[in-house]
């Protein structure tokens, strides 16, 4: 086992994929936020047209494998005459599928709020816009902050996936560490513990981020 | 004198699915008066008032505030629903005030009086917090204007939600049994707060199971009962000399129950 000449030797090459990863992840989860809020609202949607097609965005993106969603929008953009690099289509792949997985987690918060705060919210004049940013979204937020640690923790996970379509994140790298040292074991247990420090920094920072909020739902 | 009624209700229908919840309800309530509607549980009292707001929308029949349709818009005979900024336009002079109070928990008492000054009357920001102050302090909350509704009281929460309402200077505020989720010793400051709001000449229309309210700040009752008005008068007529059997039956049900 020679896990500190394999570091040694390739710290610098780890850190790229790492950050790839990070950053990759990072964008993902962000769109995927936006595209989620407005999905989840489409859930509920008193339209049912809308409610729909939200259902069935979100069942036909949670009931396929990410590979599989993966291959199809790399191979797909091409087809639609989008030339983008594999990076674009690995971000667009992961923020639809989060999307799908994040609209549901909203939807349950959401549903959790009394439908009188809206009530009051129309009679007072605000607008539907301006309900769901400023009342219903941070109310909303708080209360799935939990679950959405775990589907951070998870889209940084399957981000390993995305080394099929030669991204150089950090499962890529590992895989080219290993073709130069002949020593996957290590490497990919290297390239563990990275994936490990970095979700267990996720949720640490979702843990604090909570322990902030508790006080002013109850204060 | 303001001749035309605040509100005027006219044959009034409204269905959930199958079940017919108001039965032709007709209503008028004119400027400075307080309208007490009572009745058992189910008899449509909540959804009369929605109905009014069009929180509910009503199925038959109108309801005019201040002379215009609210909900609907009628063009030869036919009837489209308005557009969400006419139907805010009408009821902007409508203050609705909730069995739930209906706070927004994640805003101050004050975050929550000056949301609405803020972005539907636009009012700066130093404007809109004067106000909110001012009617917190009114309803004798302004001590509680940095905290959030769940360290209030339920009584404290009441008042708040409506020094909400109060502050977007309604013309007729709406109280659907504001204090039937409060503990007793905290419903005398809530109905406090509405008996000078009353006082003031403020036109209201309230729901209440607060018998006592009634026969002393209405200045007319309507006892509901199956998605009907059965009778309507004065509140010594009202529950001195019950005319249905309705009503004498619902009032001697209520008189056991407090005594
Ligand atoms: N959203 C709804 N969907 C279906 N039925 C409803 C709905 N809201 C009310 N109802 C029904 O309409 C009838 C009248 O209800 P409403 O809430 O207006 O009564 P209420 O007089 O306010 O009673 P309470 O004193 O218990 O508040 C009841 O039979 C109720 O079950
Ligand atoms: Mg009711």
């Amino acid at each position: 086992m020679d896990f500190l000449g394999i570091i040694s030797n390739h710290h610098n090459a780890f850190l790229a994929g790492a950050t790839m990863t990070a950053v990759v992840s990072a964008v993902s989860i962000a769109l995927g936020m936006v595209l989620g809020l407005w999905l989840a609202f489409g859930l509920i949607s008193p339209n049912r047209l809308i409610r729909r097609a939200s259902a069935v965005y979100r069942s036909a993106w949670r009931g396929t494998p990410i590979l599989v969603q993966l291959l199809i929008v790399f191979y797909l953009l091409p087809e639609i005459g989008l030339d983008v690099p594999p990076v674009a289509a690995a971000i667009i792949a992961l923020t639809m599928n989060t999307a799908a997985f994040q609209a549901e987690i909203f939807r349950g918060g959401l549903l959790t709020i009394p439908p009188g705060q809206v009530e009051a919210a129309r009679m007072l004049g605000l607008g539907v816009l301006h309900i769901r940013v400023r009342i219903l979204v941070p109310q909303m937020l708080r209360l799935v902050l939990p679950a959405l640690v775990n589907e951070t923790i998870s889209i940084l996970k399957n981000s390993s996936l995305i080394s099929v379509i030669a991204v150089t994140e950090l499962m890529r790298t590992s895989q080219q560490v290993v073709s130069v040292t002949y020593r996957p074991l290590e490497t990919y247990m290297i390239a563990a513990v990275v994936y490990l420090a970095m979700n267990l920094v996720l949720a640490r920072a979702g843990a604090w981020f909570e322990r902030r909020q508790a006080p002013a739902a109850a204060r | 004198m303001d001749e035309k009624p605040v509100v005027l209700v006219e044959g009034l229908h409204k269905h959930f699915g199958a079940a017919h919840v108001l039965k032709g309800i007709d209503l008028a309530v004119d400027s400075s008066r307080v309208v007490c509607v009572i009745g058992p549980s189910g008899s449509g009292k909540s959804t009369l008032l929605r109905s009014m707001a069009f929180l509910d929308p009503y199925d038959e029949g109108r309801v005019f505030i201040e002379g215009r349709l609210l909900g609907y818009r009628e063009t030869d005979g036919k009837r489209v629903r308005d557009s969400d900024r006419n139907i805010d336009s009408v009821r902007s002079v409508i203050g609705m005030v909730f069995q739930h109070y209906n706070l927004w928990p994640h805003k101050t008492a004050l975050g929550n009086v000056t949301e609405a000054l803020r972005v539907v009357r636009k009012l700066g920001r130093r404007e809109a917090e004067r106000i909110g102050v001012e009617m917190l302090a009114k309803v004798g909350v302004g001590d509680k204007a940095h905290d959030f509704p769940a360290r209030l009281s339920g009584g404290q929460q009441q008042r708040t939600a409506i020094a909400r309402a109060l502050a977007m200077r309604p013309h007729v505020m709406y109280f659907d049994e504001p204090t039937s989720a409060l503990d007793p010793e905290l419903v005398g400051e809530v109905l406090q707060v509405m008996q000078e709001l009353a006082g003031e000449g403020m036109t209201m229309v309230v729901v209440t199971h607060e018998m006592g309210f009634a026969a002393h700040v209405a200045d007319e009752v309507v006892f509901m009962d199956g998605g009907e008005v059965i009778e309507r008068g004065p509140p010594d007529d009202i529950f001195k000399r019950p005319r249905s059997g309705r009503l004498r039956e619902f009032l001697d049900t209520w008189r056991s129950r407090t005594i």
